[in-house]
């Protein structure tokens, strides 16, 4: 496969830089939906993937983790924002939205729906490669070696059909798929999230071997925090279409800065019988992002909220070193009483 | 947690034995179901008979005998009686099939590519192009078929070629139906998307993963169009808008046959029974394909 675009911008520089993305859903729109409602899914985030990182994304169900990756994948069209792809922006002539898709690939939830049922293994793996110009004879050779380093044997599994394998296997199966392309950055939308536990752990000991064996770069997108934390460099925490909190994991784990992403941090379940939760720390569904809440949007499920974060919708602020939450109690004289004078930590 | 790169013995279970291709075991399950499979020999018999009718027919459908008009069933030289020319039935009705199954294949076939093109292109492009497309296809749809192929003839005027050509516009929207409806369902689903993904255009996706997977039910639901087609041609044949006399066809042979009802009731109906057997069979294999063809997605 002709590799056409190499490194560019050098280490330093993004590999993924996103601005001001948003995405819009009507709804109950029709033939004369005028006057639709209007569903934010993505509200004006920003964030940047680092090149070689695994940049894992958290957040409640609806918080719009799927939108984002649906949207950095181009599957569904951006409203406004930017995307750009090693310093290019995606879609403009230097860097062309087929280009854009062979480096940037996604491998979905659902192993069983993103397989053809009427494709073999390593029809469907080899399809890629050869909408990109390579010979069939070449991908179908490709996509067996893929196969095997995948974890499946080519002489058993190449002309099987997806439904004659187990979920951990079609999975390996989408994550060959997603290599055949060679791509730079992969985007793991709760890839592993469907699979028992022995056959997630493989999965995700997979996923980190061919990172390193392929220099690769994830966005892993998960609800489970704990394989979030076991996988990512850096992590994100979305709430209601928007970033709320994005540092470095293990810090952000000790010591997260905003109150949602310690209320979610704290809802997951602990062996230790003395950290037990005692009671839910987040109570009732998040509002509707039909019409999210002025301000701050954590503040109708905040414990310190206070007036003026229904007023004042606060910005990403740096928190510490590499981290940064969209919280009024971390810039000094935000008008939160909790708000400090210096750069301590509010809480933590 | 390390695992190595090697093969995990815990999800390496796989069937040693060979499975074959869809359309194998679609064949397996279709090979159980003896209604399906009565209904395709009944269907083999009659298309073989309209193919080799010349050897198989006993007379001329063509030699009328004014002597020998409307016998009963069993007469000498003629074993299912004659017509109100003095024709033999049996040699008419074996004819017959020729044209009738002519009248209700070929619409269904015009209109299965035309009407699929049209629904997965639709399904496939969604947002305001199906709703401009398939809006067109329901005003017509909104006619009964019957009323619609009637009008369409009446205005093309009477004659074969017109007839199948109403039949066909009759029969493009249920099947553009249809086939958008299965094209929406294909598209949301993730290897779509995943196709998308790798950058594969909308006519490479539709060719690759679309079709396969929606030409199934498309055809299913065609065949079972075909015992429709079949009797709305043998009544644009009976009001006189399908093929002429003398030519043998079952819905124009009813017609015909229809004033000697009170005189040999038996002879006058077996044109009918013809079509009755010929639709009833095309409609128990289609079921029986649809039960086939539907595996666990």
């Amino acid at each position: 496969m002709p590799v056409v675009t190499e490194e560019r911008g050098g280490p330093a520089q993004p590999l993924l830089s996103i601005r001001g993305l948003t995405k819009t859903f009507s709804i109950s729109g029709g033939m004369f939906g005028s006057g639709a409602a209007q569903l934010r899914a993505v509200d004006r985030i920003d964030f940047d993937v680092l090149k070689g990182e695994t940049l894992g994304v958290v957040g409640e169900s609806g918080c719009g983790k799927s939108t984002t990756a649906r949207v950095l994948m181009q599957l569904i069209a951006k409203d406004d924002g930017e995307i750009l792809f090693d310093g290019e922006r995606v879609g403009s002539s230097a860097l062309k939205l087929k280009e854009y898709r062979r480096q940037v690939q996604m491998v979905f939830q659902d192993s069983y729906s993103s397989l053809n049922p009427r494709l073999t293994i390593e029809a469907s793996i080899a399809f890629g490669p050869q909408v990109h110009g390579v010979p069939r004879a070449q991908a179908v050779a490709r996509a067996r070696s893929l196969l095997a380093r995948v974890g499946l044997e080519p002489g058993r599994f190449a002309e099987r059909y997806p439904h004659e394998l187990s979920g951990g296997q079609r999975q390996r199966v989408n994550i060959a798929r997603a290599l055949a392309l060679e791509p730079r950055l992969i985007i793991l939308d709760e890839a592993v999230s469907a699979l028992d536990k022995s056959v997630e752990a493989q999965v995700l000991n997979l996923l980190l071997d061919l990172k390193e064996e392929f220099g690769l770069t994830y966005v892993f997108i998960s609800h489970d925090l704990g394989v979030v934390r076991f996988v990512s460099d850096r992590v994100m925490v979305m709430y209601l279409g928007q970033v709320v909190e994005i540092g470095e994991a293990d810090t952000l784990f000790e010591r997260p800065l905003h109150p949602y992403t310690a209320a979610l941090l704290s809802s997951m379940p602990s062996l230790d019988p003395d950290r037990r939760t005692e009671e839910a720390p987040l109570a009732g569904d998040p509002p509707s992002p039909i019409h999210p809440p002025p301000g701050c949007r954590f503040h109708t499920r905040c414990s310190f909220a206070e007036p003026i974060c229904a007023e004042r919708e606060p910005a990403l602020y740096d928190g510490g070193p590499l981290q940064r939450a969209a919280c009024l109690m971390l810039p000094p004289g935000s008008g939160h009483s909790r708000a400090p004078a210096s750069m301590e930590p509010a809480h933590g | 947690m390390a695992v190595g790169a090697e093969v995990p013995a815990l999800d390496a279970t796989v069937p040693t034995t060979p499975v074959a291709g869809y359309w194998t075991s679609v064949w397996r399950r279709l090979r159980r179901d003896p209604v399906a499979i009565a209904a395709a020999l009944v269907l083999i018999a009659i298309v073989l008979m309209a193919i080799f009718a010349p050897y198989v027919a006993p007379a001329d459908p063509y030699r009328s005998s004014m002597l020998r008009r409307l016998r009963p069933m069993g007469t000498p030289g003629f074993p299912l009686g004659s017509d109100e020319l003095g024709r033999d039935m049996l040699t008419r009705l074996i004819y017959g099939a020729r044209l009738s199954l002519f009248m209700g294949v070929t619409p269904v076939v015009l209109a299965f590519g035309i009407g699929s093109a049209i629904g997965i292109f639709a399904g496939y492009l969604g947002g305001r192009i199906n709703t401009l497309v398939m809006r067109t296809i329901d005003v017509f749809y909104a006619f009964p078929s019957v009323l619609l192929a009637v009008a369409l003839s009446g205005a093309l005027g009477a004659g074969l070629g017109n007839a199948m050509l109403s039949l066909t516009i009759v029969f493009i929207p249920p099947i553009a139906r249809v086939a958008e409806a299965v094209t929406t369902q294909m598209r949301s689903r993730d290897f779509v998307e995943a196709a998308r993904a790798s950058g594969a255009g909308a006519l490479t996706i539709i060719r690759v993963h679309i079709l396969g997977n929606v030409l199934g039910p498309i055809f299913v639901y065609a065949t079972s169009l075909i015992s429709v087609s079949m009797i709305l041609a043998s009544g644009l044949s009976f009001l006189g808008l399908g093929t002429r006399p003398p030519d043998p066809e079952w819905g124009l042979m009813l017609n015909t046959l229809r004033t000697a009802i009170y005189v040999q009731p038996w002879v006058a109906a077996l044109p009918g029974l013809m079509i009755f057997i010929t639709s009833i069979s095309f409609n128990m294999l289609s079921d029986g394909l649809r039960s086939a063809m539907d595996v666990k997605q």
